[in-house]
């Protein structure tokens, strides 16, 4: 048989890309089960992280669960509406007009009387998305915590936002002021925000990620002002 | 007992005086990349090692059958389903791993060790020596990823596979990391600093 022949070229690759594909087929539909765990797991550490609970691995599902009495989506209006929180995509979310958008809720009960609300937000740091949780008090104002991740910012620079140093400035912050919205300015170290609004210091060297990280908190916490605001006034 | 011993040269050699990174000056893209950290070196080095082995044999036992024309195509697609499953397995079994290298592991592909080395080696040996060349030349990698990810992360974080090695008392006393260490120009940097030294020992080497 000619090996340089076309037919038996075309054959060859045809042959070898079926072999391939199959390959890759079964490998990915195997694993597929065991990636959606580990990818849930560590979706479910990451909302742990914003209430300050960082259990080991063995522990995350078992703590989730405990911690995390309810979880809900509401939309623009602080309205409930049917589906399940989890597996709401938060990036589809956020690109959409505010009015449309579905936005989860997990409710963490610390202890009996001590719950907190951790929403997720999501935006766009200089290389890649970023994303976070931020867990507010039961008076809808005050920030518990806050984590952030990022997939691919500079190390050293806008990767320093998953670093606690950060993340922890935004502890104790208020989203409201005098019953306004205001979010959380991400500002150069001795600035003052124009609006009067809770600040904290952005990262030396990560000015598109700092700026990222604001109009993150600005866009998807923006979208519960309304829900915010309720759980407020249920408190008063 | 002259094929033994060149099957060993093909493992040993690019162990030293024939290493892809610091002589053939291959795969550097991958060294910059993943070099902060000691742990993501360490799995690139590994998984490097096994994609390198097994397209090695693979292309080694298709040698005689690939038609000339369509070689290369032949061995970016053995390569790239080897790398998407290592990938998978990773998802699978070492998700913080996977998440850390996220980019990197599909970017096994366009190493060019990988090509390198079934284009000059698997096409014209048979699979045992093919697959020890492959194991070689993934060590030869990985050492240097290790020796380098080793300065940067004990310089830039203070830190050795995560651990804290210096001491909280030297940075009361005004020591500070090297934020410099963590951006990939160091990476760069200590790799020449490495075939600096190597040169030295290896004489014939000089140009």
């Amino acid at each position: 048989m000619n090996k340089q022949s076309n037919i038996y070229t075309i054959i060859y690759i045809v042959v070898l890309a079926v072999v391939v594909g199959a390959a890759l087929a079964f490998a990915a539909l195997s694993l597929k089960p065991l990636q959606v765990d580990n990818a849930n797991a560590d979706k479910m550490k990451q909302i742990l992280a914003s209430v300050h609970i960082t259990p080991d691995k063995a522990d995350v599902i078992s703590d989730f669960n405990k911690y995390v009495t309810e979880q809900y989506i509401v939309n623009s209006q602080g309205e409930r509406i049917e589906g399940n929180a989890f597996d709401v995509n938060v990036s589809e979310q956020s690109k959409r007009p505010v009015d449309q958008r579905e936005m989860p809720v997990y409710v963490c009960t610390l202890s009996p009387n001590d719950v907190k609300y951790i929403l997720p937000v999501y935006g766009a740091g200089l290389w890649g998305p970023i994303w976070g949780y931020i867990s507010v008090n039961s008076d809808g104002s005050t920030i518990y915590g806050a984590y952030f991740a990022h997939q691919g910012e500079t190390p050293g620079l806008g990767a320093e936002i998953e670093k606690p140093a950060f993340s922890n400035q935004f502890n104790n912050l208020h989203l409201f002021k005098e019953g306004r919205f205001l979010p959380i300015a991400v500002v150069k170290a001795g600035q003052a925000p124009l609006n009067g609004e809770d600040k904290v210091d952005a990262i030396s060297g990560g000015t598109i990620t700092s700026k990222g990280v604001a109009s993150m908190i600005d866009n998807c916490l923006g979208g519960y002002t309304k829900f915010l605001q309720s759980l407020n006034n249920n408190q008063q | 007992m002259a094929t033994n011993n060149k099957n060993l040269s093909a493992l040993i050699n690019p162990l030293s005086k024939d290493n892809p990174v610091i002589v053939q000056i291959l795969g550097i893209c991958s060294c910059l990349a993943v070099t902060a950290k000691l742990e993501p070196a360490f799995v690139m080095g590994i998984s490097v090692i096994a994609v390198l082995a097994f397209s090695n044999v693979i292309i080694s036992l298709l040698r005689k059958t690939i038609p000339t024309n369509i070689r290369i195509i032949v061995q970016l697609v053995v390569v790239a389903g080897l790398v998407v499953i290592v990938d998978q397995l990773l998802k699978a079994y070492q998700y913080d791993v996977s998440k850390q290298l996220s980019v990197f592991i599909g970017l096994i592909i366009t190493n060019c060790i990988l090509m390198g080395r079934l284009e000059a080696f698997a096409m014209g040996n048979k699979p045992w020596p093919s697959f020890l060349d492959g194991i070689g030349n993934g060590i030869g990698y990985a050492i240097i990823l290790i020796i380098v990810a080793f300065f940067r992360e004990l310089l830039g974080s203070g830190t050795i596979w995560g651990l804290q090695v210096i001491p909280q008392s030297w940075y009361e006393h005004g020591y500070a990391n090297n934020g410099l260490m963590i951006l990939p120009p160091m990476a760069l940097i200590v790799v020449a600093c490495i075939i600096w030294v190597h040169r030295i020992y290896n004489k014939d080497l000089q140009e």
